[in-house]
């Protein structure tokens, strides 16, 4: 199975999401993530859904969603020509003795301190689902707290645009 | 007491005319007029031609009820149970080609109509539900009667609308029906709650539809059909797989004229059954767990399977991965995810069969060129006639004695004929109906193929009448089925549809008996339901008490006098109690999850299909 990131381009009607979330279910795919929100346009919203199928489900799953009647467009978004981000907020255990050590890794991964007191860090990081976890596996040892990750968002790279035509 | 026979036929006269119509005028199209929200559902109704409305009034819908009386188009048909309401409008929209329409209150008549919903959703029926719901405010807040059913028939239904706004009533409408019957049709419903159908709003005609994500495919794409056309020109064992498509494009027409000009055979499923004539020489019967041995073999056997809105469906290709194990596949189908669904397309065809067909044809005659013809298929006929000779369809009678279900069925289809529809419940007897009637054109039989619905042929008769009140409609039921929903004979025997019921009796929930008597050890829990043993309920008796006429036959001598004084009452419904042995079985048969090559002509004959 391999992994593959669809934007969904939806109407922004109440109930959509639970018409995306429903379909996925009760067809037996399983949603690796999902994000959605706002686009340029007022009346659509766009879902960012990782999944992990084969070729051959993964167009069964496409065909599916195109027939729900709020989903406008979908297109599939290789890794390589787009750039994937999620958001991770975490709570460090860090007192003062071991509070320079975690500001370090905070550091190099390019992240930010949004929250500091005196027993711990509250820690912002963006980027690909990969280098977060590394970012996690460098802070664990410190004792993660409570943790919050969002959903990928994808945009293709270039100047082209997937809203730019099919959303009326 | 009014006699059954000195009841008028209601189905027959004019809609609304034994009420005082008050008239009001129409205005032009486009001008807002000042209405209620009920008033603008109402005229939605009216705008978009629905002539018959089955449904049950309570608290949330009740004020949609009140301008519905005033209503000089449509005419409200108050049935005994919602889920009467949804199969009749189902019945209504399979015999005629139009959108059926059925109503309820929220909460349970709401959930009512859930079964229906899901029934015509799994064999593309155009429907449209309207229910009521719970004012606004108290959406959410568990109030009386409230159910969230556009949640609940969110996987059942093609799609649906919860309207919060009495302005956006018309257009809700306008795309429910757009919905319902463009594309792959479906069931849509429309959920309103009872404040927006109270609150003034204004009401014009037409509304602009707002759907950007809906653009079904209706035109095939050329490059496709040239290439299908070409592999159909050059197979040597092709089959056409007609499907429940073909009757809703309406294009038996083109397949009649496609088939002839290559000589192809043709097998029809369930829900296709009347799209080819069965009297065609080249219909091979249909495909399919209870299929004739000639259409499976045909498709295990092919080199081309020519799909034709069909969709692959488990009870047709058993065992999928020995299904037609040498064929190429070319479908074309409305629908682009049924493409490749369950087996791989080699040439996909999404779009609209009627189209497609006649496209295809113009190809195919476009191959052949202005000296050729078709293909020699003799020795591919060869081999399916002996099969089709070799393994009839067939029934013996029953060794105790009793009356053959097959032989009273058979004899319905023959005494009725090809003009009359026929619907069924779902077992035993609809397999028998499915083999046994010759139906010689579409839309004249009408079951519940994809749910499975027992219960289905009552409510779905009622509603063909009403589609078709010039029509003899048959209710093929069986004992099991008819105990589910025969109170809409109620209705019937009120409302003026007389159908016509064959409870096809055996005393047993059949189709399970015949299950636990091949694969459980002729262990048979609870599938006696003990209308032979105690004759409970008398179905006579029953028909009569619903205001119909109950007739019953019990021996072969009987049955064609029976079936003909059937046939001469039409001022009521009847029903005719078909008394017959609980041992007959449904053959051949694929049995579940095996390949079709292993499908049984009958008990302990399997036609060897290796041996070829």
């Amino acid at each position: 199975m391999s992994t593959h990131t669809l934007s969904v381009l939806v109407e922004n009607k109440p109930g959509v999401l639970a018409r995306v979330a429903g379909l996925f279910s009760r067809r037996g795919f399983n949603i690796e993530s999902l994000a959605v929100g706002p686009t340029e346009h007022a009346d659509v919203s766009r879902m960012t859904i990782v999944v992990a199928v084969d070729e051959l489900p993964l167009e069964q799953v496409t065909k599916q969603l195109n027939k729900l009647v709020n989903v406008i467009k979908i297109v599939e978004l290789d890794p390589g020509v787009s750039v994937q981000r999620e958001l991770l907020l975490v709570k460090v255990r860090a007192d003062a003795t071991v509070r320079t050590q975690v500001l370090e890794t905070v550091q190099l991964f390019r992240a930010k301190v949004v929250d500091v007191s005196p027993e711990a860090l509250t820690i912002e990081a963006t980027g690909t689902a990969d280098k977060l976890e590394a970012l996690l596996r460098m802070l664990e040892p410190y004792g993660v707290r409570e943790m919050v990750q969002s959903g990928m968002v994808a945009i293709g790279r270039g100047p082209r645009s997937i809203t730019a035509t099919g959303v009326r | 007491m009014t006699s059954a026979t000195q009841r008028p036929n209601p189905v027959a006269a004019t809609p609304g005319a034994a009420r005082s119509p008050r008239p009001k005028p129409a205005p032009p199209t486009g001008t807002p007029v000042r209405v209620t929200g009920a008033q603008s559902l109402v005229r939605s109704l009216e705008a978009v031609g629905v002539e018959v409305v089955f449904g049950i009034p309570g608290g949330t819908i009740l004020p949609a009820y009140d301008p519905l009386l005033d209503s000089t188009k449509v005419r409200h048909v108050l049935v005994r149970h919602e889920q009467g309401a949804g199969h009749a409008a189902t019945g209504y929209a399979q015999a005629t080609g139009k959108v059926g329409v059925c109503m309820a209150t929220s909460g349970p008549g709401a959930t009512n109509l859930v079964t229906p919903l899901a029934d015509a959703n799994m064999d593309s029926v155009p429907l449209v539900a309207i229910t009521g719901q719970q004012t606004r405010a108290l959406i959410g807040t568990d109030a009386f009667q409230e159910a969230d059913i556009c949640g609940i028939t969110l996987p059942i239904t093609k799609h649906n609308f919860l309207v919060t706004d009495p302005a956006e009533i018309p257009r809700a409408i306008a795309e429910a029906f757009h919905l319902a019957s463009t594309g792959r049709p479906g069931p849509v419903l429309v959920d309103i709650p009872k404040d927006v159908l109270q609150e003034n709003t204004s009401f014009s005609w037409p509304p602009d539809l707002r759907l950007p994500g809906y653009k079904p495919t209706t035109r095939p794409h050329g490059k496709q059909v040239r290439e299908a056309a070409k592999l159909l020109t050059q197979a040597r064992r092709p089959v056409f797989y007609v499907g429940g498509g073909v009757i809703k494009a309406q294009a038996s027409a083109e397949l009649a004229t496609l088939a002839e000009l290559t000589g192809i055979p043709v097998v029809t499923t369930l829900m296709a059954r009347g799209a080819f004539p069965d009297s065609h020489r080249q219909h091979l019967g249909m495909p399919g767990m209870h299929g004739s041995v000639a259409a499976v073999a045909a498709l295990q056997k092919a080199d081309l399977l020519i799909a034709l809105g069909a969709r692959f469906d488990d009870r047709v290709t058993g065992q999928v991965s020995s299904f037609a194990p040498d064929a190429q596949v070319v479908h074309a189908d409305i629908d682009p995810a049924e493409i490749s669904k369950n087996r791989r397309a080699d040439v996909p065809i999404v779009g609209d069969c009627k189209e497609i067909i006649a496209e295809l044809t113009s190809a195919v005659r476009a191959e052949y060129g202005p000296k050729g013809g078709p293909a020699d298929l003799s020795a591919w006929w060869q081999q399916l006639d002996s099969i089709r000779e070799g393994f009839p369809l067939g029934y013996e009678w029953p060794e105790d004695g009793s009356l053959s279900p097959q032989f009273v069925i058979e004899r319905i289809g023959k005494i009725a004929g090809p003009d009359a529809i026929y619907t069924a419940g779902v077992g035993q007897h609809q397999m028998w109906a499915a083999q046994f009637i010759s139906y010689e054109k579409p839309a004249t039989w009408i079951n519940s193929g994809g749910l499975g619905t027992m219960g289905f042929a009552v409510p779905a008769a009622m509603g063909a009448k009403f589609g078709h009140p010039d029509k003899v409609v048959w209710a093929i039921d069986g004992d099991g089925c008819f105990q589910m929903t025969n109170q809409e004979l109620a209705t019937c025997a009120i409302e003026g549809a007389p159908i016509k019921v064959a409870v096809i009796n055996n005393g047993n929930l059949g189709m399970v008996r015949q299950w636990q008597n091949l694969f459980y050890s002729e262990r048979y829990s609870q599938t006696d339901l003990g209308t032979h043993k105690h004759r409970i309920p008398d179905f006579t008796l029953l028909a009569e008490a619903l205001g119909c006429a109950g007739l019953r036959c019990e021996s072969k001598e009987d049955v064609d006098r029976v079936i003909n004084r059937a046939m001469e009452i039409n001022d009521r419904p009847v029903v005719v109690d078909f008394v017959v042995g609980k041992d007959a079985q449904v053959w051949p048969m694929v049995a579940a999850g095996t390949g079709n090559d292993q499908i049984m002509a009958a008990r302990g004959i399997r036609p060897l299909f290796d041996e070829d």
